[in-house]
């Protein structure tokens, strides 16, 4: 994977986060994305941000957004989101709810695949949503913020869950 | 001490429209007291109900929501009372049916039975009113006025076990039998936000007609 030197905007994510007609951000900080994402959406008077104790927490109130009928992104770190597999598992898979995930990959390097990183927590990170059978996607150069509007449509129509990966800190 | 299938019959008899979540014994007995499209019982996983309730709340102001917990599952995420009192849905009842046991599990006392106070935690977590009920007159008295009044309410219900109810309800069909009332309570939401689109689309070309 080559270094793409252009930077990941945050304006742009909130833009189409917007556009796939997410309201709600339920977001525990992640260093990642708390800068330009996190704060800037906690300003928004568009978005209604949900600050949660315990990510596993977020999976369940996504999912009891989807039964009122409100589109939701849960906003966390990896570590986060390991610390929810039972929750993913239960909630998330069994359950069969949309809960749309953006997951802020700390300290992964830049340019280099997750599961090439030199880091045990990132690079454990896709094989564990692989073995979960949960769709994921990487967001780390400009152009990959097209994948968003899409990611999200789609775990709506298979009322399934959705990862996207925050490969580096956008600006 | 109340019987718990007791304590939620009065419950039921004072529901009109409320949406119910409930978890573990309480779900099993709430489903057949009080049967109905706004049973939310499947959570998934133990220690979610509140959240599922939260979100719930926040998704649509507009209606009441009961989330009947227990105190095992409460304990698994006392962090949820800092969050649903941060989020402070005024919509939101958290009932705590407690029983000191981990009963669907073989019946063996949680940590702290007796000596921690779970309204003292959402007190001091940011409830701005908590209640504490042991008997079913006092209980009784009380729940009309409760599922109207402002919250986040956290309601403390010291419960045993009561009525023995059939589990081959939930037990042989669980998933089955709760995605099929989340279904049908997301599709009777759905349409519901529907609605509400449809009329606030209506409103808004009004004015720009005006």
């Amino acid at each position: 994977m080559a270094e793409n030197t252009e930077r990941l905007r945050a304006a742009d994510l909130i833009t189409a986060i917007k556009s796939a007609g997410i309201r709600f951000i339920v977001a525990l900080p992640d260093r990642t994305t708390s800068e330009h994402l996190l704060k800037p959406m906690l300003a928004d008077p568009e978005l209604r941000v949900v600050q949660i104790c315990k990510e596993d927490e977020g999976v369940s109130i996504c999912s009891g957004l989807y039964a009122a009928g409100q589109r939701a992104l849960l906003l966390m770190q990896h570590t986060g989101l390991l610390d929810s597999i039972n929750a993913l598992r239960g909630v998330a898979m069994e359950g069969q709810n949309p809960v749309c995930m953006m997951v802020g990959l700390l300290s992964k390097e830049p340019g280099v695949l997750p599961t090439q990183s030199k880091r045990y927590g990132i690079r454990i990170v896709e094989p564990v949503l692989d073995a979960m059978q949960i769709e994921h996607h990487l967001i780390e150069a400009p152009d990959d913020v097209e994948k968003v509007v899409p990611a999200i449509e789609a775990a709506y129509a298979r009322s399934l869950p959705v990862v996207m990966l925050i490969g580096r800190e956008p600006c | 001490m109340m019987k718990r299938d007791q304590c939620l019959q009065v419950l039921a008899r004072y529901r009109t429209n409320e949406i119910v979540v409930a978890v573990y014994q309480a779900a099993q007995e709430w489903l057949h007291i009080s049967p109905s499209d706004l049973n939310y019982t499947f959570t998934g996983a133990m220690g979610q109900g509140s959240s599922h309730a939260l979100g719930i709340a926040l998704g649509r102001p507009d209606k009441r929501v009961v989330v009947l917990d227990g105190d095992g599952s409460l304990l698994m995420k006392l962090g949820t009372l800092v969050t649903i009192a941060h989020a402070a849905p005024k919509n939101l009842v958290h009932c705590l049916c407690q029983n000191g046991t981990y009963e669907t599990n073989g019946a063996v006392d949680i940590p702290g039975r007796g000596t921690v106070s779970f309204p003292g935690l959402a007190h001091e977590a940011g409830y701005p009113k908590t209640y504490t009920f042991e008997s079913l007159d006092e209980w009784q008295r009380a729940v009309d006025r409760i599922l109207h009044e402002d919250g986040p309410l956290f309601v403390d219900l010291h419960v045993e076990p009561g009525e023995h109810y059939p589990e081959a309800l939930l037990l042989d069909s669980r998933v089955f039998c709760d995605q099929q009332l989340n279904k049908r309570t997301k599709q009777c939401f759905a349409s519901l936000t529907d609605v509400v689109h449809k009329l606030e689309e209506t409103q808004v070309q009004r004015e720009f007609l005006l």
